[in-house]
């Protein structure tokens, strides 16, 4: 039962201790503090568990460029729905299905008789390629590294001929560079995505650390993780510390999963590419390296999608700014109103870690 | 239907005039997308002509999108319920039931949640694929007439239709049922006022997620079971205890969409407390692992009630009482403050409880 909360994690009685803490330190502090996560699956626990409404005014959490579908480019999505027109199983997760491309999303090309089949994982669009034989199977590849170490695994084990990949998997380290040099953010310590440090390892951050002369804390996703997390960085903001603390340890090491890592590495390399509506940024986009490329869909096929006018509202979409944590969802004038999770205009609305669609179901601003 | 309060009312506008080609399965989920099309579509036309809907003692109209429609007969101090349901489920035996079963309890609780918990007789019209084994066929209708003799009703008329084979993917089966009841036992969506206790009659989130891990291949130590049953007879308890003020069995969209619409048509805001709210642990456990919230999936032997303060604890202890109750809780009050919304405290902070958007899609990390 509920009433009785048997979940470590979910302990608001050590929740209100840590809230307490926190209260002393921006006392200490004495002036605003605002720190930036880069993970989607923080801002849906920030606003699942009401996280901001129990923080001292002063502290501010922004979100930074932490969701994958959220960053995904427009011509990603159309490059996956032409293949999907033009015949072949296009399989995906769950979030990017409503994922607007140009003119069409891969749902709204499934509504119209295209094949999209929802993954929870690159096996299983290996297996849908064993069972149709057939038919050509791509697998739209999304995500950061905790995805695209799956997706390096399925392309290493001799997938079936008919099997390709569309890759639009995306590397955070250059992402949390430019986010730190844009004028418009001011952020005095960053809350990095436990998820993505299991397979990175903490040491990845030593050098922006170094860098940017800014605190980084390495935090988990459970609430209790969460506000530890936040304690930690005031400290180091408290002490003037540039330090890299790994606050997940029950999850994350200094070096990660150096099989995965090995695995993602060996097939993928970066590239520059657009992150959707924040900026070229380089190395930030992986792609399938030269030995796997009898299994890259843009190699294996002839992708020219006819992408049409894209929906004016598009350009009124602050997708972009939100995500590099220059905006907040309700600064945006679509939020809520043109822009929903039914009829969304920007990524930002689609994803369980898109902070439009987290802010629209939850609420944001700590105002209850 | 008034969407004033909702910040998503310009979306689902925006959202009919995109998909006016075709349906999609956001539209059958339950929540704003389908209220809209049923709005747009049927009831303006079913209604043209009409005045305002009725506020006659006994009446309840169509345009008041209730759980089923109560219409004044004889004397006029009394009033015959019915409401209709077509079933469709994947697949059509389930962990803790069948199609059947859902099919009788589903249309036997709608009454049930108008205050008619003593259904006169239901109707069963049945479409079946060619090629469909009638052995499977028998084991519904057995679980159909032992769901309504669990219920006190009997199928009094029925139709059934064949299709050409690949028409169909499964049975699907219409229910009607019919009661009568006193004006002053009609319960409606729309009673709730500030002040109110909120209830629930037992775990949420059973039978979605009982469905889902079974479509997804999820075994869960096969512990995962539907809630479906008739609660009838649990409603009658809860009825005679106090006065409820409104009533809803929380199906499709689960409990954030039947509190949303208490809400919104009670004109009241409604404060949750979610430590209170009952779910099964391993529900829990299993909706977080498909990232799907047990409080936005369907129940279908559940029921969440508005009660007078004064009456809450009277009405508990009936509830507590049914065996189809033990686990039932008071679990919030209506406030007028936050007009139209739900607001949840988590036991850490506090934020809206949303109905959910269209189908539940797994998500990605």
């Amino acid at each position: 039962m509920a009433a009785e909360p048997t979940l470590q994690f979910r302990d608001p009685d050590a929740a209100d201790e840590l809230v307490g803490r926190l209260e002393t330190l921006m006392a200490e502090i004495a002036q605003p503090v605002s720190v930036m996560h880069v993970c989607g699956s923080h801002e849906q626990a920030i606003a699942k568990f009401g996280l901001r409404s129990m923080l001292p005014a002063d502290l501010t959490i922004r979100m930074g460029p932490g969701c994958p579908v959220c960053v995904t480019n427009m011509p990603e999505v159309d490059e996956a729905v032409s293949l999907a027109r033009d015949g072949a199983i296009v399989t995906t997760y769950g979030d990017m299905y409503r994922v607007p491309g140009t003119t069409e999303s891969l749902g709204d090309a499934s509504a119209t008789g295209a094949d999209v089949e929802i993954v929870y994982a690159a096996s299983e669009a290996v297996e849908l390629a064993e069972a149709n034989p057939n038919r050509e199977v791509v697998f739209f590849a999304t995500g950061f590294e905790t995805t695209a170490a799956p997706t390096a695994a399925v392309l290493r084990d001799d997938p079936p001929a008919n099997f390709s990949v569309l890759s639009a998997h995306k590397y955070v380290p250059p992402a949390m560079n430019v986010v730190a040099e844009l004028p418009e953010t001011d952020i005095d310590g960053f809350l990095a995505a436990g998820h993505a440090a299991v397979i990175t390892g903490y040491s990845l951050f030593e050098p922006f650390v170094e860098e940017y002369e800014t605190p980084v804390v390495v935090g988990g996703f459970e609430p209790l993780d969460i506000l530890l997390g936040l304690e930690r960085l005031l400290e180091h903001i408290n002490d003037d510390r540039a330090a890299l603390e790994n606050a997940y340890p029950r999850c994350v090491t200094e070096d990660g999963n150096t099989a995965a890592l090995e695995a993602m590495w060996d097939v993928f390399e970066p590239t520059t590419g657009e992150w959707r509506g924040i900026a070229d940024i380089p190395d930030a986009n992986l792609v399938l390296r030269e030995e796997y490329a009898e299994y890259d869909a843009r190699k294996r096929f002839d992708i020219d999608p006819d992408v049409g006018t894209a929906d004016p509202l598009t350009a009124e979409c602050r997708c972009g700014d939100i995500m590099a944590g220059t905006a907040d969802p309700d600064d945006c004038a679509l939020f809520g109103e043109e822009c929903g999770p039914q009829t969304p205009v920007g990524a930002c609305m689609v994803s369980s870690e898109g902070p439009c669609k987290i802010w629209l179901e939850y609420g944001g601003k700590p105002d209850l | 239907m008034t969407d004033n309060n909702r910040s998503g009312a310009k979306t689902v506008d925006r959202a009919a005039q995109m998909d006016d080609s075709v349906i999609t399965l956001a539209h059958g989920a339950g929540a704003g997308t389908m209220r809209s099309l049923v709005d747009e579509l049927a009831v303006s036309r079913f209604t043209a002509g009409e005045k305002a809907p009725s506020m006659a003692p006994g009446r309840v109209e169509l345009a008041a999108l209730d759980d089923g429609s109560a219409q004044p007969v004889g004397d006029g101090l009394q009033s015959v319920v019915t409401t209709t349901d077509s079933h469709v489920v994947s697949p059509p035996v389930f962990p803790g039931g069948d199609i059947g079963r859902l099919a009788v309890a589903g249309t036997v609780n709608d009454l049930a949640v108008m205050g008619a918990t003593e259904p006169q007789s239901l109707t069963c019209s049945l479409v079946v694929e060619e090629g469909y084994p009638v052995a499977a066929l028998e084991s519904v209708i057995e679980s159909m007439q032992a769901t309504c003799e669990e219920a006190g009703t009997q199928v009094t008329t029925g139709d059934t239709k064949v299709m050409p084979s690949g028409d169909l993917d499964g049975p699907v089966i219409n229910t009607t049922g019919v009661a009568v009841v006193s004006h002053e036992d009609i319960v409606t969506d729309a009673g709730v006022s500030p002040g109110d206790a909120l209830l629930v009659s037992g775990t949420v989130g059973d039978h979605g997620i009982a469905l889902l891990s079974e479509r997804e291949g999820f075994g869960f130590g096969g512990t995962l079971e539907s809630d479906v049953a008739p609660v009838n007879d649990l409603v009658r308890s809860a009825l005679e205890a106090g006065e409820i003020t409104a009533m809803k069995d929380p199906t499709r969209g689960g409990v954030a969409t039947t509190l949303n619409e208490l809400a919104e048509k009670g004109g009241v805001g409604l404060e949750l407390d979610e430590q209170k709210i009952p779910v099964d642990e391993t529900v829990a456990a299993a909706g977080e692992v498909l990232g799907i919230s047990p409080f936005h999936v369907a129940n279908e032997g559940k029921v969440v009630l508005a009660v007078e303060a004064a009456d809450a604890e009277d009405v508990l202890a009936a509830l507590q009482g049914h065996p189809k109750g033990t686990d039932a809780a008071i679990v919030g009050h209506a406030t007028a403050e936050h007009t139209g919304r739900v607001v949840l405290d988590t036991g850490f902070g506090r934020r809206y409880l949303s109905e959910p958007e269209g189908q539940a899609l797994p998500r990605i990390c």
